[in-house]
């Protein structure tokens, strides 16, 4: 164990940590917002939009992460989409995560039992305010553990984009392998920062859950 | 002229699930103030019926009127929308499992929707929800979280919720099946208060004794047709089709 190495690398690998972190918070945000829109359309009563709903997830749950990756940046080109490698490392898997996280906001949402949409609809409600008063505050406690579950698949997924040359951790841990042929060193400490990693986001998942779980 | 005119008014109610009619073309009425009490076997098409009145469920032939105004008509998705829901505001209702907002005090079960609904302002409603709890026996639990309460007590905050809303009528789908026998009285005391205010009432209940008590009207439903209708004298006493007979002996046997 060349410990001298670790504390030599240990700045570098933090840092390109830190842009993993990055890139785990960009597609977080795209993902969430995608799958609030997908889960919409399942959820819908119009027959068109649910199909389409149902297609997006099948699409992409239905193909490797990678393939989406490499299809959106170096397929993106050929039909005018240029992307900087980060970006289209974050929109890839913010889109590829917005399959699995709509899935949990459905399974949210009708979880709630079906007599509260209707208590609310029997006082007048219309079926938008049901959701945002009655439904949805009650659907969101449910939501945070599978949400949190996506989370930390995104955040270990990340590791995937360094196949296009995104510098995060896995990328970096790899370019040093070529440097110094010490591959258990440098895959030990990779493997640790994210551990970190997932160790902070379970955390700020378990303090989110019991903060609902308080107010009801 | 108004008080002749009926305060509910079904015409050929008609409705399907999938091949099985629920309702075989159900004519009935409900005057102002009138409180009618609807009985039969399970399965029959009581809450179906009773849920068709605020359109919960839609009806596939028929007419619903509320007040001389027609429920189920046919307009475009956003009028209709607009239509229900202010039909909905005149017509509370209560579960079988209470459904109270779980998430909410009993307080903002109460003014949830006189606020967001008739912009009531917090202060005004507040003040309503505890006059709606004093009536249902609950002013002290205007604080309280659902959770905390007991089945018979959750009804009582139902049925306050639902007047809140000052309703023209009220609609029960057995108000008291799911409480345990010792909470049953409370509510139904609450029913009978406002049947002594004249509230109009359709009460859906399998508690032959309580709709004897309460209502001016019975009406027996069986396999999705009224069988027989009148006052609880004729039909608990004197009933007179075989129908009846069959199912009041069934019940008054256990
Ligand atoms: N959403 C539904 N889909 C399919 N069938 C239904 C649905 N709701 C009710 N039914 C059927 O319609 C019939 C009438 O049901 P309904 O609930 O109106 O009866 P009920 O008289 O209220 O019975 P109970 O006394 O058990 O409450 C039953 O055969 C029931 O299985
Ligand atoms: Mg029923």
């Amino acid at each position: 164990m060349d410990i001298a190495l670790i504390g030599r690398i240990f700045p570098v690998f933090v840092q390109a940590a830190w842009t993993t972190v990055e890139l785990s918070l960009l597609s977080l945000a795209i993902g969430l917002a995608m799958a609030a829109l997908v889960a919409t359309l399942r959820l819908s009563h119009v027959t068109a939009l649910r199909f389409i709903g149902a297609a997006y997830v099948s699409v992409f749950r239905g193909t490797p992460a990678l393939i989406q990756i490499f299809l959106l940046y170096f397929g993106g080109p050929q039909i005018g989409i240029q992307l900087e490698p980060f970006a289209a490392g974050a929109i890839a898997l913010g889109l590829n995560i917005a399959a699995y996280m709509a899935e949990s906001i459905r399974g949210g949402v009708r979880s709630v039992d079906r007599g509260q949409m209707e208590a609310a609809r029997s006082l007048g409600f219309g079926e938008g305010q049901s959701m945002r008063w009655i439904v949805l505050p009650q659907a969101a406690k449910l939501m945070i553990r599978p949400l949190g579950v996506n989370a930390v698949a995104l955040v270990k997924g990340t590791a995937l984009v360094a196949t296009i040359s995104v510098v995060e951790l896995t990328y970096t841990a790899q370019r040093f392998i070529g440097s110094t042929y010490k591959p258990f060193e440098i895959f030990a400490v990779t493997a640790v920062l994210y551990m970190i990693m997932v160790y902070g986001l379970t955390v700020v998942i378990d303090r989110l859950d019991r903060a609902y779980a308080g107010e009801a | 002229m108004n008080d002749i005119r009926p305060m509910i008014e079904v015409r050929g109610a008609q409705k399907f699930f999938g091949p099985l009619e629920v309702l075989k073309g159900i004519d009935f009425s409900v005057a102002r103030g009138q409180i009618v009490a609807v009985i039969g076997p399970s399965g029959s098409g009581k809450s179906t019926l009773l849920r068709s009145l605020n359109h919960l469920e839609t009806l596939d032939g028929g007419e619903v009127w509320l007040d001389g105004v027609k429920v189920n008509q046919t307009l475009g998705r956003r009028a209709f929308e607009r239509h229900i829901n202010g039909v909905r505001q005149q017509m509370g209702m209560v579960f079988q499992h209470f459904n109270l907002f779980p998430h909410l005090s009993v307080s903002e079960n109460i003014t949830i929707a006189p606020i967001r609904l008739k912009g009531m302002a917090r202060a005004e409603a507040r003040a309503l929800a505890l006059k709606m709890l004093d009536k249902v026996g609950l002013a002290d639990k205007i604080d309280a979280v659902p959770a905390r309460l007991s089945g018979g007590q959750k009804q009582r905050v139902a049925i306050a919720r639902a007047l809140a809303m000052q309703p023209k009528v009220m609609l029960f789908d057995e108000a008291t099946s799911a409480l345990d026998p010792e909470l049953v009285d409370e509510v139904n005391l609450v029913m009978k208060q406002l049947a002594g205010e004249h509230m109009t009432m359709v009460i859906v209940t399998h508690e032959m004794r309580f709709a004897a008590e309460v209502a001016d009207r019975v009406i027996f439903m069986a396999d999705g047709a009224v069988v027989e209708e009148g006052s609880p004298a004729e039909l608990f006493r004197n009933p007179k089709q075989e129908r009846t007979r069959s199912f009041l002996k069934k019940f008054l046997n256990g």
